[in-house]
């Protein structure tokens, strides 16, 4: 291959074409332009002029200098030019490509697998047959060594695996290898106990070449929860350089959306190999989160999954006594909800059913006798794990329970009566609390100075006493005392819950001990025995992407396995369910570290990236199409083409290239702004084009009617499509019924609903004046009916004499419009509506008629044409000109009624405003 | 598009809006028919203008015997002295004349005819009578000589390449209207309007010509040739010749305008890419003019 400094030609002697260039020059250069004919009656005026240069009839120089640069480009191009041509290392004999495909390796699989190609490429080439193997998906058998090309297409298969490969299974495997052939390893650049082991047995069958990526490998161990903060630590391999790494924590939004519920940024020192980050986080917030993950890094040790270790604690509360009529902050439970409501799940009822619904503790406040068959079942539940709290009070110290012999559910004896201190009948001040000691669930937790005790119940002196007390006063009598049942406990408070024998509940320290106490109920880890023959189900699995999907059918796993945690194809990582708890299982432990592969000094370890050959030929072609085209452009300029006359299509070609499509306006928008910016009056599109014409000059008649009368000045009336216009922009929408018409949809219809229960006024117009009679009416009448049957309307009855629509405006009684019908219905008034004395109307309901439903054809003698005139006769002579006054008068009336609504009903109130103004 | 139908329609459509053109006319003793124009003073007519008391000499039958009733004395009915002016048109009907330059753009010769129309139409609707060169008759008025006069302009182009006037029976003292582009020899023009001129005959230059003309756009190698082919001038660069050519034409306008000048004729140039309304109006006001 001939090169030219990065450049290379595939044929190169095509180049010596470029030699033609200069008589191509000449040649070019002695051809003037063809001419242009054109018909101009101005030539008469032309003829005798002489052209001043005598240059011109040859191609200007940069005209020639394009097209002698379009050939160049042609003359490179098919000489086959490539940038960084590479000097190959000529190999042959099989070649072994060897993958880690860990997680580790998911952080940059992409540039590996672009490397695996480009290896793939020059084998191709070099025409060796190769073998792509994952060491953690290990093909049984033989080496699969098959041509480069085969490989090429599976590479896309092949993806790196949650787990890191088993060293039994690489060494076994590696072992059973024959035959002479080159390896390439991709080292995930992690320490493994196997490497040494089978780089020697490559290197027994031939060169092996090291590929690792510098990237360092960042992971995360599972987040602890501690003293309240979540703390996360990020660890890597390399610890050479400070690193920053931001830390997401993400979880279900309250809407169910998965998002980034918090982020905290964790700083690797220089040399440091971990950095722990806390992540001070509400409670609400706390339970929310499903996992932990380093942002922007995918890969399955980048993401650490939390379980119920870090969820919301179901807390049943039992009160002995149910004063509800009691006041509130006297009630037994009270603190306990103020103090769990925020952090965990309360239930209440009777205790059969809470221990079905098997909550993570029960607090009984002032309990004192259970039942032999519940408190058999409470034993149970608390072998099992559950936690129970009780809360002493006057009934617990009034009975015998735990007197003589231990209750079960006590932690301890109690003498009779228990003790006051600091009352009004006894000696002494109230007493404060010891520092916790050491081994108290509570220790490290602040005393404050204010908590106060004033009674409680004593516990017998007993040789388990010491232990089990967990906090004392500063007498030394135990305050809370503690008995490990199986796997559970029961805790005794010696006081109230509410603050009657003690000030407890009303300090923060309460609600810091509830915490404690509900955390340290499960111990973060369950032991391999705890877990011996359960099945646990997985959920959610990670990929080696650190991708969470759905375990789908995946068999559930022994808790043996779960327990141990180590991942592998048998235990991918994930979130695992049990009987009544979920149990993550994450890449990385507590105690992984993270070393950095090393490699023998003979090894040269390459890094992952290519020097990709570019093929340049396709871009010279270019470059000599857009020159060609540039030359054309320039050769009809040049010869008057472009810019005279006939130069349509050149300028049409280029303006079509130029302007985009125009995009149409929105017409909703456009709806809104006319309809909203004015009053409108609106109709329904029925479908029949006479009776649209006819509805919208109706309108029109009674808008001008309006304006002409009334300060209410509509604008022009609007035509509505049911299905696709939004109705809510007006306030009255006439309907004329048409059997044409068809039912609208279920969308219409839940559109048409909203607007009737929102203010807004159907008036429904049969047309036929004979409607109101239902049931016994005409066609228009029974679609009508189906028309509305799916409408929420109100019960109706004829406009009563009384009706507001009377008297909105003009004091009417008939309501007629091209016909005289008596009958128009409206909403019924309500059956209570009382008729004041003295008073000419009832006190009727308040609101507007969502519906007005007549026959009388009102459009009709509301139409006007655009010059004005009615359009439609009107009854007969002098009596018909009245009669559509009247009906002109109605339409004003239910306009009016619809903008003011019950405002002229409100005259009954009349005499009591005088009255009050003193009148 | 040239029919006499299409044209008279399209001609009335301008001219309606249009008053009725009512040219004045100075010198009337030699073409004195009877017309609209009232003269001012008592003569033959229609009009009625005064009375007077009858004079000796008065023949008896002139004497109006109604208003002589009224009074004593009698009175002579006295009508006014009306009389026609004559208006003469010539079409320029030379293939250079059909050129347009773009589809969107009529060609002149559309444009020379339908304003020579409605100049027509309005000088009929005024009284007046009117000729058309190309027809070779005397001057007539009514509707009749419209659909003549249509009919003749509807006619189609020559085969020349440039036009020039020829007028017979040129009616000393009437009113000529020439419409041509101008672009051919000036010669034939300068030696009619000179005759016409010595004849006591005013009149007006419309030069019609195509937006194109003005512009001269043109660029690069270029074989231009006259509308009928007999012309033909080769070019190198066209664009060199822009400058020149607009010189040459500005050149010829100016002619044109001296002599119009010369002769007390008017003179305009309209271009096909304009209004024909402002050139009619141009056209009113031209055989209008100098009372």
């Amino acid at each position: 291959m001939f090169t030219l400094g990065p450049i290379g030609f595939t044929a190169p002697l095509l180049l010596l074409a470029l030699l033609a260039l200069p008589i191509l020059w000449l040649l070019l250069r002695a051809v003037p332009p063809a001419p242009i004919r054109r018909r101009f009656p101005g030539v008469a005026l032309l003829l005798g002029l002489t052209d001043d240069e005598t240059q011109t009839d040859k191609t200007p120089w940069w005209l020639l200098l394009i097209r002698m640069l379009a050939v160049a480009a042609v003359i490179i191009g098919f000489a086959g030019p490539v940038l960084n041509p590479e000097e190959r290392v000529a190999g042959s004999g099989p070649l072994l490509i060897l993958m880690d495909g860990s997680w580790a390796d998911a952080r940059d699989w992409a540039r590996r697998i672009e490397r695996v190609e480009a290896a793939l490429d020059d084998a191709a080439q070099e025409g060796r047959t190769v073998a792509v193997v994952s060491l953690t998906d290990l093909p049984a058998g033989e080496l699969p060594f098959q041509s480069a090309d085969a490989w090429s297409a599976r590479l896309a298969g092949i993806e790196p695996r949650p787990w890191q490969a088993d060293a039994d299974d690489v060494l076994q495997w590696a072992a059973a290898l024959e035959g002479r052939f080159e390896s390439f390893w991709m080292s995930d650049g992690l320490a493994q106990g196997w490497r040494g082991d089978l780089l020697a047995m490559l290197e027994s069958h031939g060169k092996v070449r090291v590929f690792e990526s510098p990237q360092p490998v960042i992971a995360l161990r599972p987040a602890r929860f501690e003293d309240g903060l979540v703390t996360v630590t990020a660890i890597r391999a390399r610890a050479e350089n400070a690193d920053e790494v931001a830390i997401a924590a993400r979880g279900l939004d309250p809407t169910g959306i998965e998002r980034e519920l918090a982020r905290a940024t964790a700083v690797l020192e220089a040399g440091a190999g971990d950095a722990e980050v806390s992540l001070s986080l509400p409670p609400e917030l706390r339970n929310r989160v499903t996992r932990f993950e380093v942002a922007g890094l995918r890969s399955a040790g980048a993401v650490s999954l939390t379980d119920d270790a870090l969820k919301r604690r179901e807390v049943a509360l039992i009160a002995g006594r149910d004063d509800r009529e009691g006041l509130e902050l006297l009630s037994p439970l009270h603190y306990l909800h103020q103090a769990l409501a925020p952090t965990a799940d309360l239930i209440e009822g009777t205790l059969d059913d809470i221990l079905l619904a098997n909550p993570d503790a029960i607090v009984f406040a002032d309990v004192a006798t259970v039942s032999p068959g519940e408190s058999e079942k409470i034993l149970e539940w608390i072998d099992k794990g559950g936690l129970l709290v009780r809360f002493a009070g006057p009934r617990l110290a009034a009975s015998d329970v735990s007197r003589d012999i231990e209750d079960p559910l006590m932690p301890v004896r109690l003498r009779v009566g228990g003790r006051t201190v600091g009352g009004a009948m006894s000696w002494g001040e109230p007493k404060g609390l010891r520092p916790f000691p050491e081994g108290s669930p509570f220790h490290g937790l602040q005393v404050p100075e204010d908590v106060t005790v004033s009674a409680q119940v004593m516990a017998q002196p007993d040789p388990t006493l010491a232990e089990r007390s967990i906090a004392a006063l500063d007498d030394g009598t135990p305050l809370v005392t503690r008995k490990r049942i199986g796997a559970g406990q029961v805790v005794l408070f010696h006081v109230t819950a509410n603050a009657e024998w003690s000030t407890l509940p009303l300090s923060g320290l309460f609600v810091q001990i509830l915490e404690r106490l509900a955390i340290s109920t499960r111990p973060a880890r369950p032991e391999a025995a705890d877990l011996a023959g359960t099945i646990w189900v997985p959920e959610k699995v990670l990929d080696g992407f650190g991708t969470v999907e759905e375990a789908g059918t995946l068999p559930g796993r022994p808790g043996e396995a779960i327990a141990e945690g180590v991942v592998g194809p048998d235990l991918p990582p994930g979130l695992y369910a049990g009987a009544d708890r979920s149990f993550a299982v994450n890449v990385i432990r507590e105690d992984t570290v993270l070393e950095p592969s090393s490699w023998p000094a003979r090894i040269a370890v390459e890094g992952l990236a290519v020097a990709r050959e570019t093929d340049l030929k396709w871009m010279f072609l270019s470059a000599a199409l857009a020159l060609l085209m540039l030359d054309m452009l320039a050769s009809l300029w040049l010869s008057g083409r472009l810019t005279g006359p006939r130069s349509g299509l050149a300028a049409g070609l280029v303006a079509l290239a130029l302007t985009g499509i125009p995009t149409p306006g929105d017409a909703q928008d456009e709806l809104a702004l006319r309809a909203t910016s004015e009053v409108v009056l609106a109709h329904v599109i029925t479908g029949d084009a006479r009776l649209d014409r006819v509805a919208r000059a109706g309108l029109l008649g009674l808008s001008e009617t309006l304006y002409a009368r009334t300060s209410v000045e509509p604008a022009e009336p609007i035509s509505v499509d049911l299905e696709t216009d939004e109705l809510s922009f007006f306030p009255i929408l006439y309907w004329p019924i048409s059997t044409a018409q068809p039912i609208p949809s279920d969308e219409a219809y839940a559109k048409l609903n909203r607007y009737l229960r929102t203010g807004g006024m159907i008036v429904f117009d049969t047309r036929d004046a004979d409607i109101a009679r239902f049931g016994t009416g005409s066609e228009n009448g029974r679609k009508l009916q189906e028309l509305a049957r799916p409408l929420d309307i109100p019960p109706l009855e004829p406009i009563p004499e009384d009706h507001v629509l009377t008297r909105t405006f003009y004091l009417l009684q008939d309501f007629p419009g091209r016909h005289a019908s008596r009958d128009v219905w409206v909403e019924a008034a309500p059956a209570d509506a009382q008729r004041i004395e003295g008073m000419p109307f009832r006190n009727l309901n308040d609101g507007v008629t969502p519906v007005v439903i007549g026959g009388n054809d009102w459009a009709a003698a509301w139409a006007v044409d655009e010059m004005g005139r009615a359009m439609f006769p009107v009854g007969r002579g002098y009596t018909g000109e009245r009669q559509r006054e009247i009906a002109m008068r109605f339409g004003v009336n239910l306009v009016m009624h619809v903008l003011t609504g019950n405002y002229k009903s409100d005259q009954v109130h009349v005499p009591a405003l005088l009255d009050r103004l003193g009148q | 598009m040239t029919s006499a139908a299409d044209l008279r329609s399209r001609a009335e459509a301008l001219a309606g809006p249009l008053p009725p053109l009512l040219a004045e006319a100075e010198h009337l003793a030699s073409t004195v028919l009877l017309g609209a124009h009232g003269r001012r003073r008592s003569g033959m007519g229609d009009e009625f203008w005064q009375y007077r008391a009858a004079m000796p000499g008065d023949e008896a039958r002139s004497i109006d015997w109604r208003r002589s009733a009224r009074s004593d004395a009698h009175f002579v009915r006295e009508k006014e002295w009306q009389a026609a002016q004559s208006i003469l048109l010539w079409v320029d009907a030379a293939q250079s004349m059909e050129f347009a330059s773009r589809p969107d753009l009529t060609s002149k010769a559309d444009r020379a005819r339908l304003l020579a129309m409605a100049s027509a139409i309005l000088m009929i609707r005024g009284g007046e009578r009117v000729a058309l060169a190309a027809l070779g008759t005397p001057p007539r008025s009514g509707e009749v000589q419209l659909m003549r006069i249509a009919s003749a302009l509807g006619a189609g182009a020559g085969a020349e390449d440039y036009g020039a006037p020829e007028i017979r029976g040129m009616l000393p003292h009437s009113r000529a209207l020439f419409l041509s582009d101008f672009m051919g020899d000036l010669a034939p023009v300068e030696a009619q309007m000179t005759k016409a001129a010595d004849r006591g005959v005013r009149g007006a230059l419309v030069q019609v010509l195509d937006p194109q003309e003005e512009a001269f756009p043109f660029e690069g190698r270029t074989i231009f040739e006259s509308m009928g082919g007999t012309l033909r001038h080769e070019t190198l660069k066209a664009g060199d010749l822009r400058s020149r050519y607009l010189d040459r034409l500005a050149a010829r306008k100016a002619a044109l305008s001296d002599l119009a000048r010369a002769t007390g004729w008017q003179y305009t140039c309209h271009h096909t890419g304009d209004s024909p309304q402002a050139a009619l109006l141009w056209i009113y006001g031209a055989l209008e003019r100098r009372r």
